[in-house]
């Protein structure tokens, strides 16, 4: 049996907004769409920035991807502002509630002392790296094209900001404010982080926004969460005793798993529009790839010594078959 | 959250959120700090210690997404029971509509906007703690344009007018006004952009362009717009705190600062005045449930409230903005001028005009006893008289509009209304007209930058609003309907006069279908 609860029916004139029915058709639309599509300006913009005079206050050109269309792009997610908020809440209540287990039991005190120092050796200055991907990630929203391009960029700047506040609670389970302190010192002058620095900061510099998606999103992100979060902690720390800190940094691991989805969309998306997109995806995903692969290289030795040859290889690997995937040879 | 360390000391808000952002935060030293921020120095203004920035909020993400994905719920839940209710059917009356198509097409877009400028100024600033605000804000506006187009999306099933709002406002003609004003901010320096929009806009103008719109949804049976606007009132509250915390701190800093801050804020008060004059028209002829008269809102947000921040300010060295005796003066008369235009416009606008009602005169005669018996009155009713026996009047011929704010020259000299306000300046070996001397002299201060403003009326006069492979020289050619369609308003559907309209009769259909069995 069905209920036949009733309404009063008026037959509308439209279904969707103009822009939505010129690409899709006059039919009902979603929330992604009518959110996302066309909303940036593209044409008769009154000033040119002063800041940047050659271009209009948004270009095309300010990247070297070359699209017929920048609303090619689709984020498989179909984050628009409320999806994103409500998909976060709930991983935070996860997170939330996996911390306070943590610090409710005391699970801290289980851990070894080696193994808690190496856990601090190795998250902690990692908060830095995330305020990394905090910038580049406004870096790209603001001067991406399109707002099916650059919508998903303030996403990633606030959840990489995000990660470094879990990492700064990580930081103050493991032991007190003075961790972080040290933290930051080892990041600032350590040998084994200042590969992993100055990546970092060579981002800050890049202007092309979708090589700085490469280098931030797919090649320095793509090597580091899993390698960290799953290889290292989820694996290493676990099977040393450490499930603690696998549960206290699982935000992480699924973050990763599904911003990962979007951008491989992304990539695939853009080479696969022309042979010269690919070529430079590939250019930017192989010279990153490389470089974020030599940085993480000291980092990894510090918690799983000289297995850290061993992980990135496979790592690298599976980053290379991932790219594959997603329509770029690396 | 409540957070212990493992030695058990618990840590204060303050503490705790310094760990969270700025304990974050490093000084570059792979590349120069000046490669890394390249826009913090070209507006000439003086940051010694971005720590003495005080956050306004200390919101931590998980907390934000806790917080806001309650009110995301909620929202869309209300959206979901308006549209399946028929909602839009309890609004006071069909005209009420043009007022949202006005919000859908003049100030949704510019939502977006302020997300990309936000992630701008975010991305610009070197210092953690206005960063971290300014996304966070980028992150709010996103959502305000979202729910604004999701909570509207019904109205523009049923109802003309609302169907291509981001289109329109880069092609229309008075939607240039909105948009020049947010193009003129994004395109300046980030602490410019902060007094314009964190600032002036958001802390200063707020009471009289967003409340406006949402006491007025609230006022006629629009709980759609209602909604969305109070839904938007906490995020607001934090946009304030922020404007007012970014021009105390650039002041705090630098005595130099100063008179590059008084300009901005003369500018972006009389650009933000200009762009309401929307929003008078609005509260005073289109809501048919009236919150206040404009006079009374310019009186009560600005003078007084307004008057309270500056008092505030002069301790910085900061006096009230400029040209508020013309304001003052021009209360009487902004909001009349600007329907009049509309009215003779009204084939060439995405929303329907009208000539008011005898009740609705008298309103507006007891609200404006020095203006409006003697100068709008009369003319409206001369209209009106006109309509009723068929000749309700369009203007063919298009306005000559002022340069930078790029309304129509319809506004009248400080202290006579029978006189229309022209400036004009020569530059480079053209001419350049003004509405008054607020716009000239805004001009005169960075003529580089409005010379190159895209005028509609001059651009379709330069052949730039047909579609594409017009040929004007075709036998026939209608150069109307060819903007028309430029702009994708549909004739006799979008536009034109609200007495006939399609909208007027589909409401009174459905209202009836809805309330009665026939």
């Amino acid at each position: 049996m069905q209920m036949d609860l009733r309404t009063v029916s008026i037959q509308p004139l439209r279904q969707t907004f103009s822009n939505i029915a010129r690409r899709f058709g006059d039919k009902p639309a979603s929330r992604y769409q009518e959110g996302t599509y066309d909303f940036q300006s593209t044409v008769n913009f009154h000033y040119r920035p002063t800041w940047d005079p050659d271009h209009e206050i948004f270009d095309t050109a300010r990247t070297a991807i070359v699209m017929a269309d920048w609303y090619a792009f689709k984020d498989p997610r179909q984050f628009y502002y409320g999806a994103y908020t409500l998909a976060r809440a709930k991983q935070q209540e996860a997170a939330e509630a996996n911390l306070g287990f943590v610090e409710n039991h005391n699970l801290v005190a289980t851990l070894d002392a080696d193994l808690r120092q190496r856990a601090t050796d190795l998250l902690l200055p990692l908060r830095h790296v995330a305020w990394g991907g905090n910038l580049n990630g406004a870096s790209v929203c603001a001067y991406g094209y399109g707002t099916a391009f650059t919508q998903p960029f303030i996403f990633q700047a606030m959840d990489h900001l995000a990660i470094a506040q879990y990492l700064t609670r990580v930081g103050l389970l493991l032991g007190d404010e003075s961790l972080l302190d040290q933290a930051k010192a080892s990041w600032m002058n350590d040998d084994a982080w200042q590969g992993l620095r100055r990546y970092v900061e060579d981002t800050f510099v890049v202007k092309d926004p979708f090589e700085l998606f490469i280098a931030q999103d797919v090649a320095l992100d793509g090597l580091l969460y899993p390698l960290v979060f799953d290889a290292i902690v989820n694996d290493v720390f676990a099977s040393q005793g450490g499930t603690a800190i696998s549960l206290a940094t699982q935000f992480m691991t699924e973050w990763f798993k599904e911003t990962r989805r979007w951008a491989d969309a992304t990539i695939k998306t853009a080479a696969s529009e022309s042979a010269e997109n690919k070529a430079l995806i590939e250019k930017w995903a192989g010279h990153w790839r490389d470089r974020a692969a030599a940085a993480l290289r000291p980092v990894a030795q510090i918690a799983v010594g000289d297995q850290a040859d061993t992980l990135i290889a496979e790592q690298v690997e599976q980053f290379n078959a991932r790219l594959a995937k997603a329509g770029a040879q690396v | 959250m409540d957070m212990k360390t493992s030695s058990g000391k618990k840590l204060g808000l303050k503490e705790k959120y310094r760990h969270m952002t700025r304990g974050l935060d490093w000084e570059t030293s792979y590349q120069k700090r000046e490669d890394v921020h390249p826009l913090v120095e070209y507006e000439g203004i003086k940051i010694h210690d971005w720590d003495k920035w005080e956050d306004p909020f200390r919101l931590t993400m998980d907390a934000y997404w806790k917080y806001q994905s309650e009110k995301e719920r909620k929202l869309y839940a209300i959206i979901e029971a308006y549209a399946q209710n028929n909602g839009h059917l309890n609004v006071t009356d069909a005209r009420y509509l043009n007022a949202i198509k006005l919000f859908l097409t003049g100030i949704s877009p510019l939502e977006y906007m302020a997300h990309r400028g936000f992630a701008m100024a975010g991305r610009a600033f070197p210092g953690a703690g206005p960063r971290v605000a300014c996304l966070m804000q980028s992150l709010d506006e996103l959502r305000h344009a979202q729910t604004q187009i999701h909570s509207l999306s019904n109205y523009n099933k049923y109802y003309n007018g609302f169907h291509d709002p981001a289109h329109m406002l880069q092609r229309v003609w008075y939607l240039s006004v909105p948009r020049s004003f947010f193009d003129d901010a994004v395109t300046a320096g980030p602490f410019e952009f902060m007094v314009a929009i964190g600032f002036s806009f958001e802390y200063v103008l707020t009471n009289l362009l967003f409340v406006p719109f949402v006491s007025g949804a609230a006022y006629n049976g629009d709980m759609g717009t209602m909604t969305f606007g109070f839904s938007a009132q906490s995020d607001e509250a934090r946009h304030m705190t922020l404007g007012l915390e970014i021009i105390k701190f650039i002041l705090e800093q630098d005595p130099d600062n100063i008179p590059i801050v008084q300009r901005w804020i003369d500018k972006w008060t009389w650009r933000g005045y200009r762009v309401l004059t929307l929003v008078g028209m609005m509260m005073d002829y289109m809501l048919p449930k009236r919150i206040m008269s404009w006079k009374e809102a310019w009186e009560v947000y600005f003078e007084q409230n307004g008057g309270a921040l500056f008092k505030d300010l002069a301790r910085y060295g900061i006096r009230p903005p400029k040209w508020l005796d013309q304001i003052s003066f021009d209360k009487d008369h902004i909001s009349h001028q600007a329907w009049a235009t509309f009215y003779q416009y009204g084939a060439i606008a995405d929303f329907h005009t009208w000539s008011p009602t005898e009740d609705e005169l008298d309103w507006l005669s007891a609200k404006y006893p020095n203006s409006f018996d003697k100068y709008y009155r009369p003319r409206l009713k001369f209209w009106r008289e006109q309509a009723e026996q068929g000749n309700r009047f369009y203007n063919k011929t298009l306005p000559q509009l002022c340069q930078t704010c790029q309304i129509p020259m319809v506004f009248t000299e400080p202290g006579d209304p029978t006189k229309i306000c022209y400036r004009e300046v020569d530059y480079q070996g053209e001419k350049f007209h003004f509405c008054s001397d607020g716009c000239k002299e805004i001009f005169e201060n960075e003529p580089e930058k409005y010379k190159q403003s895209w005028l509609p009326a001059h651009q379709i006069y330069q052949g730039n609003c047909f579609p594409e492979g017009t040929d004007p020289t075709a036998e026939g050619f209608d150069p109307v309907s060819k903007v028309l369609e430029y702009y994708n308003i549909g004739f006799g559907q979008d536009n034109l006069d609200f007495e006939g309209s399609q909208d007027q009769k589909n409401f009174a259909k459905w209202r009836g279908m809805a309330t009665s069995n026939e």
